[in-house]
């Protein structure tokens, strides 16, 4: 756990305290080793104590303007000097600077004679005028128990060790000093009893074959301090402790939505994907696709010109960009413009805590927006599965309060009824996906559920999942009289239902012919009608003018009658 | 050796057989002890047949480091080979006479 400085009371005048300046131990030891006072960093051989101390005369010398001393009983100054150059340490120049000074002392117990009482004066002279000569506040003494060794009075050696060490109090200088890992205590000669003030213990263990070094601070007086075993790392940038074990619950939550990259999933989650720095578990049994949707997930991110780290625990980059680009997504484009990092490692590279500080410190590095750990579930074979759960909740917690939103993929076993994964994870996530497989009909498809998605309405439905060509989408499944169709069963049900709309069509339009038809009939049928009525009215029209004509000729007729049998009546 | 040491040269042999340094600091205890007893092993065992010089470490502080000193007092012997360190107030006078390489004939 790592305390809460915040909660420290400010107003006393708290113990002072030297950054180290190396990753993550300041974190720990809230700013550092004590000022003014020794600090024991014991472990067994080769667990780092050396390259511990030399690191903190470093960084104090360049960052914090802390010159230093480093006082070896053990190595000579030209191999120190040798060894720290692959850090990028140039221990040389530094020394010409006057901002660190190595001093070799060396004792051959076969050239010393002794004969009677001796003090350690000379050490003390030589480190006084170390420390003088450049100004230095940080002290290194570098295996000082070779000092037994090589004197065989004890009663004195311990006595001047307690001398000196009060003496480098009142010099005020902060001061480291080695100590080999004795049985059952924590050094062969108890310096433990000298420095009480820091004792820093380094271990490096090994399991199952992979080993894994770890940090612990066994004390510190004055100061609340984190008390679990960290692991931390040597690799070519010095060390870096790994403090992400945090028990507190405090990350903010962002109502950011940033999309899968498959428009239909985005869809079941409530249409606009997940949230940001969320946590995504994406399980399935082999083969299901579950690096594909973790493709697409990649490839949206670094679409949308944000950065995205890939953990490939089981494929080469190569092998997953030569996959992706199957299915159409071209993520080479995403490595090119820097956006997408792989990291590809088999898991049993190392331990699971080497895995964590070496995600967490690429996370730092590239600082992305999205991360991918694809599969996790092989990181079991490194080990047991309380441990990988405890990495994951460390991770998730990191990445959470680095906004950072990342996918885990698994693999489900198929006996596996609760559906739970191996990891135990699923409680851990605010969104889970579930890729099943979907056996009928002599082939196998693949449905995927929304099993959680924390925080937002989404979809219970099932939908049949697709790789084709151009990526991966989601297809409504169908519901037929034998329960849910997929696959081929889904496109011959579509199928059909596609002919019955042709015939229903065809039918319709038999019927719309029908009746054009009979209208046609019925309207010649009216103009025959039409004309008949036509020929009757003529005829009857006929008649009534030839009557007419008739009563005309007669009236003409009558009046020329009555005409002339008038003259005949005039000349009367 | 510069001049502000505390260089106290004995003995009368221009090139002599026993090359000894006492480096010692200051006044202490141990030192004031060691310089007697150093003085008087020599006179009584080599006499005449070697070189003494004394130095105050504190004096010197960069020869603590140029000669790889931590317990103090410390007698080097140079001369003659093997070079020898005995430390102490070298009160143990078999030891001294071992680390010097001188053989008393009993």
């Amino acid at each position: 756990m790592i305390p809460d400085s915040s909660e420290q009371k400010n107003h006393l005048r708290a113990l002072e305290k030297a950054c180290t300046g190396i990753k993550g131990l300041d974190e720990i030891t809230l700013g550092g080793f004590p000022q003014g006072r020794p600090t024991l960093i014991c472990g067994a051989a080769g667990c780092g104590k050396t390259l511990f101390s030399i690191e903190f005369l470093v960084h104090g010398a360049l960052e914090y303007n802390e010159p230093g001393v480093f006082m070896a009983f053990e190595e000579k100054t030209e191999e120190i000097t040798v060894n720290v150059a692959s850090l990028g340490f140039d221990l040389e120049q530094m020394q010409k600077d006057k901002l660190i000074r190595l001093d070799h002392v060396r004792i051959e117990r076969s050239e010393i004679e002794e004969t009677g009482e001796y003090d350690l004066d000379g050490l003390f002279i030589r480190l006084g005028y170390a420390i003088d000569s450049i100004g230095a506040k940080r002290v290194v003494l570098d295996t000082i128990e070779n000092l037994f060794s090589g004197l065989n009075n004890q009663g004195i050696i311990r006595a001047e060790l307690r001398r000196l060490f009060e003496w480098l109090k009142e010099k005020k200088v902060t001061t480291i000093i080695t100590g080999e890992k004795g049985d059952g205590a924590l050094t062969r000669q108890g310096l433990e009893e000298y420095v009480s003030d820091c004792v820093i213990l380094l271990d490096h263990r090994v399991t199952n074959k992979i080993s894994t070094r770890l940090l612990r601070i066994v004390k510190y007086r004055g100061s609340v301090h984190g008390t679990n075993e960290y692991p931390f790392l040597i690799d070519s940038d010095g060390i870096s402790v790994l403090p992400v074990t945090s028990l507190t619950l405090s990350h903010e939550a962002s109502t950011d939505r940033i999309s899968s990259g498959i428009p239909a999933l985005d869809k079941m989650l409530g249409g606009k994907g997940f949230f940001r720095a969320s946590s995504v578990l994406v399980s399935g049994t082999a083969g299901t696709g579950k690096t594909s949707i973790a493709g697409s997930f990649a490839n949206e991110t670094c679409s949308n010109g944000e950065r995205c780290i890939y953990f490939a625990f089981e494929e080469s980059p190569k092998q997953v960009i030569r996959n992706m680009s199957s299915i159409g997504i071209d993520l080479q484009r995403h490595i090119d413009s820097g956006l997408l990092k792989f990291n590809a490692a088999r898991p049993t590279l190392n331990g699971l805590e080497m895995h964590l500080a070496s995600i967490h410190k690429l996370i730092v590095q590239f600082k992305p927006h999205a991360v991918i750990l694809d599969p996790i579930t092989n990181l079991i074979t490194v080990g047991s599965v309380s441990e990988v759960k405890n990495l994951l909740i460390r991770l998730i917690d990191f990445l959470q309060s680095q906004e950072i939103t990342v996918m885990f993929t698994a693999l489900a076993l198929n006996d596996n009824i609760s559906e739970q994964t191996d990891e135990s994870v699923s409680s851990l996530v605010d969104a889970w996906l579930l890729i099943r497989d979907i056996e009928m009909n002599g082939e196998r498809n693949r449905g995927l559920y929304v099993m959680k998605s924390r925080g937002m309405k989404h979809s219970n439905q099932v939908r049949e999942f697709v790789i084709s060509d151009n990526g991966v989408d989601l297809v409504d499944v169908f519901l037929g009289p034998d329960g849910v169709l997929t696959g081929s069963a889904r496109e011959e049900q579509q199928l059909m239902q596609k002919a019955g709309i042709v015939l229903k069509d065809h039918a319709v339009s038999r019927k719309d012919r029908e009746i054009d038809r009979k209208r046609a009939v019925l309207e010649s049928k009216i103009a025959s009608l039409k004309e008949e009525f036509e020929s009757v009215r003529e005829e009857l029209n006929k008649t009534y003018i030839e009557d007419e004509l008739k009563k005309e000729v007669l009236e003409s007729n009558r009046k020329e009658m009555s005409r002339q049998r008038g003259r005949e009546d005039s000349p009367e | 050796m510069s001049e502000n040491t505390d260089i106290e040269p004995i003995g009368d042999n221009d090139n002599p057989q026993y090359v000894l340094r006492l480096f010692i600091t200051g006044a202490s205890i141990n030192s004031r002890r060691a310089v007697v007893n150093v003085k008087q092993i020599c006179e009584q065992y080599i006499k005449g047949n070697y070189s003494l010089e004394i130095i105050d470490v504190y004096q010197q502080k960069t020869i603590a480091e140029k000669e790889q000193i931590i317990a103090l007092p410390l007698l080097i012997k140079s001369k003659p080979l093997p070079a020898r360190r005995l430390i102490g107030d070298m009160s143990d006078t078999q030891k001294v006479l071992k680390g010097l390489g001188i053989s008393i004939g009993t």
